[in-house]
């Protein structure tokens, strides 16, 4: 029996595996936020291909190189970067310059992904912290708006894309408004319809409440995404804004238009759900779900800006592992919860 | 439908139980020389009470318990004690034995002793007769059974549960034994029954639970079962109850009314590498080589398992004897091991503690692990109440070896203490 001379494998139990993998989850999340980027090149045209190229590039051409410079094996394979780029994309207006795409994603990846160690060790969202730096080196740019559907967006590009890098952005003139803005300052309400098929002004991916919800339940149907994060977001931000309607139906908008206009959805879908950061406990999750629902109506109803997501993403990232830490469960045969039995 | 009882958490492996599950036990033929282990359970090794040329029975005691965590050996086949040396064992390490060349021509008859008689005996002697037999728990832990019996005086015992679950994939010895030995099954629990004194648990009932792993854990058990939660290193007597696996008493009910002893056991051989798969009715001591040629094994055979895939050992040598805890071999092919996937860092998926049928956090006890933190895995993070079923990295999409890391640190823990 030559069979039973062989060497045998020894390893540890268990050994069978369920078949899960990191880059299968990463690359059906990159799946699912397809349709949500083909729809913004609808509605925007090239400058929002553009922009969704160049962020994609801009953040795995950044990752890949500071494994090489660092001597390590490259990670770009974990398809996480690719989720990174094109979630950073699209929270960009669409004629945003180029040149800014870039470095707003190169920063994102190297500040808030890289340094903190890579995947599983980010403590905030790399795409937001790249947008948030965006936001504060280039506040004039982030937020000019070009209106949604223009006749000619597949011919020309907007005259501010192709900006030379440090120049100042030249606008013609057709820059819109998004509907978060013009209920602040002027008071007027966009048609829900418009708000829920994405045709209105704002960032690449503000717009398409449709498809991001569609790609989310695709997510939670396959267990790859909590659908706690996203279901505690929006019953508090629902809840809170019918209160605030209820006392003062003229200045504060009713739970519909504040559920699907500015970034909320694609936060509460594709960001805070962003698995590193947020907490691993059911409980937990619910506590951040309703902690970014409170904190974007402050900043909304309250705050200078007209929209907040992104802020209350990154300071929930930041509370996640402290909640954690403090929710833990009651262990099986043990009399209290957490701590030593 | 109806609900059937379960736990919280678990998963759901595949079960590959349809090979053998259909095929009756089947009578195993002896090996040319027997190498009987005579530490096959939890505790100190039996005393030999032969010598080395004696002629032995089929049945006959050939060792004695010492002292009480310690069971009777009997004889695997009528022969001639060969040797008295050092076998291998599974954890790679040599304990005490005899080796047994059965007589070839001998009609292997087994001997009978003393019976015990179920309505004249007390528990008393329904607990020594059990140590006597040889009987440990057949379930893999190999426990002596008479001491799970010993029940203090301050605790009272009303549930005795059989543990049929038999929740590891591939194997089917529990399954056949309730199908083929159920009167057996029926004697063992009268036997069982007033050896604990928990005569106040009849009748008898059978629940039935949902397929999920790992719940013939006996903590996840007596929840589903009785509602009742083990206490954090604890036994089930704590929360009165006694659990014993089904074939250890459809093994007290065969035995025990002709006075016999432990000298096989019904064990399931399956596997892709596997060409006779089946549930055999093996001698002790038959060495697992002679096991897999008989059986037959195909060429490109690459690990082996004692026991289900779960919690199961890899066997890194063929020359080990199958003992009473041994209650299957899975033999895969080389192409389907686990081993060499790629390793990611963790991303907080949550998928463990979603398995973790402790409640554990597995993702964080993994982590600490790796910064060598272990005060804080057992002091903050419970690490001693993992019994390493692997729900976690079963399902760890990261593919972090967490109990291997687990145990590692276990390991370390007991040494910290050995030491002053």
């Amino acid at each position: 029996m030559t069979a039973l001379r062989k060497t045998l494998a020894i390893e540890s139990s268990p050994h069978l595996a369920s078949g899960a993998s990191v880059d299968i989850i990463m690359r059906n999340v990159v799946y699912a936020l397809l349709p949500v980027c083909a729809f913004a090149v609808y509605v925007f045209g090239l400058a929002a291909l553009l922009c969704l190229l160049v962020a994609l590039c801009a953040c795995v051409l950044t990752e890949h190189g500071l494994c090489r410079v660092t001597g390590r094996p490259s990670t770009v394979g974990d398809w996480s970067v690719v989720i990174t780029g094109l979630l950073y994309g699209l929270t960009l207006p669409p004629g945003l310059p180029l040149w800014m795409v870039a470095c707003g994603g190169a920063i994102g990846v190297a500040l808030a992904k890289f340094l903190f160690g890579g995947l599983g060790y980010n403590a905030f969202n790399p795409a937001l912290v790249g947008r948030a730096f965006l936001q504060a080196a280039f506040p004039g740019a982030m937020t000019t708006w070009h209106p949604a559907l223009a006749p000619d967006r597949f011919a020309t590009l907007p005259s501010s894309t192709l900006t030379f890098p440090f120049a100042r952005p030249e606008y013609d003139g057709l820059t819109a408004a998004t509907p978060l803005a013009q209920m602040k300052f002027d008071q007027v309400a966009t048609p829900v319809p418009d708000l829920l098929l994405g045709f209105t002004g704002g960032s690449l991916g503000e717009t398409g409440a449709v498809l991001i919800l569609l790609g989310g339940a695709w997510l939670v149907a396959r267990r790859m995404m909590n659908w706690r994060i996203p279901a505690a977001i929006f019953a508090t931000v629902a809840l809170f804004s019918t209160a605030c309607h209820w006392l003062d139906p003229g200045r504060y908008p009713g739970a519909v238009f504040m559920l699907l206009s500015g970034g909320l959805m694609l936060g509460a879908v594709f960001m805070a759900t962003d698995m590193v950061a947020s907490p691993i406990t059911h409980a937990g999750a619910v506590i951040y779900g309703v902690l970014i629902g409170v904190l974007v109506m402050v900043i909304r109803l309250w705050g200078g800006m007209p929209e907040g997501m992104m802020y209350a993403i990154l300071l929930a990232n930041a509370v996640s592992p402290h909640i954690d830490q403090l929710l833990r469960p009651r262990v099986f045969g043990s009399r209290r919860r957490g701590g030593t039995a | 439908m109806a609900r059937f009882a379960t736990f919280a958490h678990g998963i759901h492996p595949p079960q590959y139980k349809a090979d053998t599950c259909g095929l009756p036990i089947r009578q195993f033929p002896f090996a040319p020389v027997l190498a009987v282990p005579l530490l096959q359970h939890t505790g100190k090794p039996a005393l030999p009470v032969v010598r080395e040329g004696q002629e032995v029975v089929r049945g006959q005691c050939i060792a004695r318990p010492d002292g009480n965590m310690s069971v009777a050996m009997h004889a695997p086949a009528s022969g001639v004690v060969e040797r008295i040396a050092l076998v291998p064992g599974i954890a790679g390490r040599m304990v005490p034995g005899v080796y047994l060349r059965p007589h070839p021509g001998s009609t292997q008859e087994t001997a009978t002793g003393t019976p015990c008689d179920l309505v004249t005996a007390s528990s008393a002697d329904i607990i020594a007769a059990i140590q006597q037999a040889g009987i440990v728990g057949l379930g893999g832990a190999a426990f002596p059974t008479h001491v799970k019996l010993q029940v203090p005086a301050d605790k009272r015992v009303d549930t005795l549960v059989l543990n049929g679950v038999e929740c590891e994939p591939w194997l089917t010895t529990d399954h056949r034994m309730m199908l083929e030995q159920p009167a057996d099954i029926i004697t063992g629990i009268r036997y069982l029954l007033k050896a604990c004194g928990a005569e106040r648990a009849m009748p008898v009932s059978v629940g039935v639970m949902q397929v999920k792993y790992p719940q013939g854990a006996e903590k996840m058990l007596v929840k589903a079962l009785l509602g009742r939660e083990i206490p954090s290193g604890g036994l089930p007597l704590a929360v009165g109850v006694v659990v014993i696996n089904v074939a250890t008493a459809a093994e007290i009910g065969r035995l025990l009314p002709h006075g016999q002893g432990i000298q096989e056991r019904v064990i399931t051989i399956t596997g892709p590498a596997i060409e006779k798969k089946g549930n055999y009715r093996i001698p002790i001591g038959t060495p697992l080589r002679f096991a897999l040629e008989t059986v037959g094994v195909t060429p490109d055979v690459g690990q082996v398992f004692l026991g289900g895939p779960m919690m199961g050992q890899s066997l890194p040598s063929l020359d080990i004897p199958i003992t009473k805890g041994t209650s299957g071999f899975v033999a895969y092919r080389g192409e389907e091991l686990t081993g060499g996937r790629r390793e990611y860092p963790c991303i907080h998926c949550g998928y463990c503690v979603d398995a973790c049928p402790l409640f554990l956090n597995p993702s964080k006890l993994g982590l600490l692990a790796l910064n060598g933190d272990i005060d804080t895995m057992a002091q903050d993070y419970h690490l001693r109440d993992c019994f390493e079923c692997g729900a976690c990295s079963y399902v760890c999409p990261a593919h972090i070896p967490l109990v291997q890391r687990f145990r590692a640190a276990k390991v370390q823990l007991r040494k910290r203490k050995s030491s002053p």
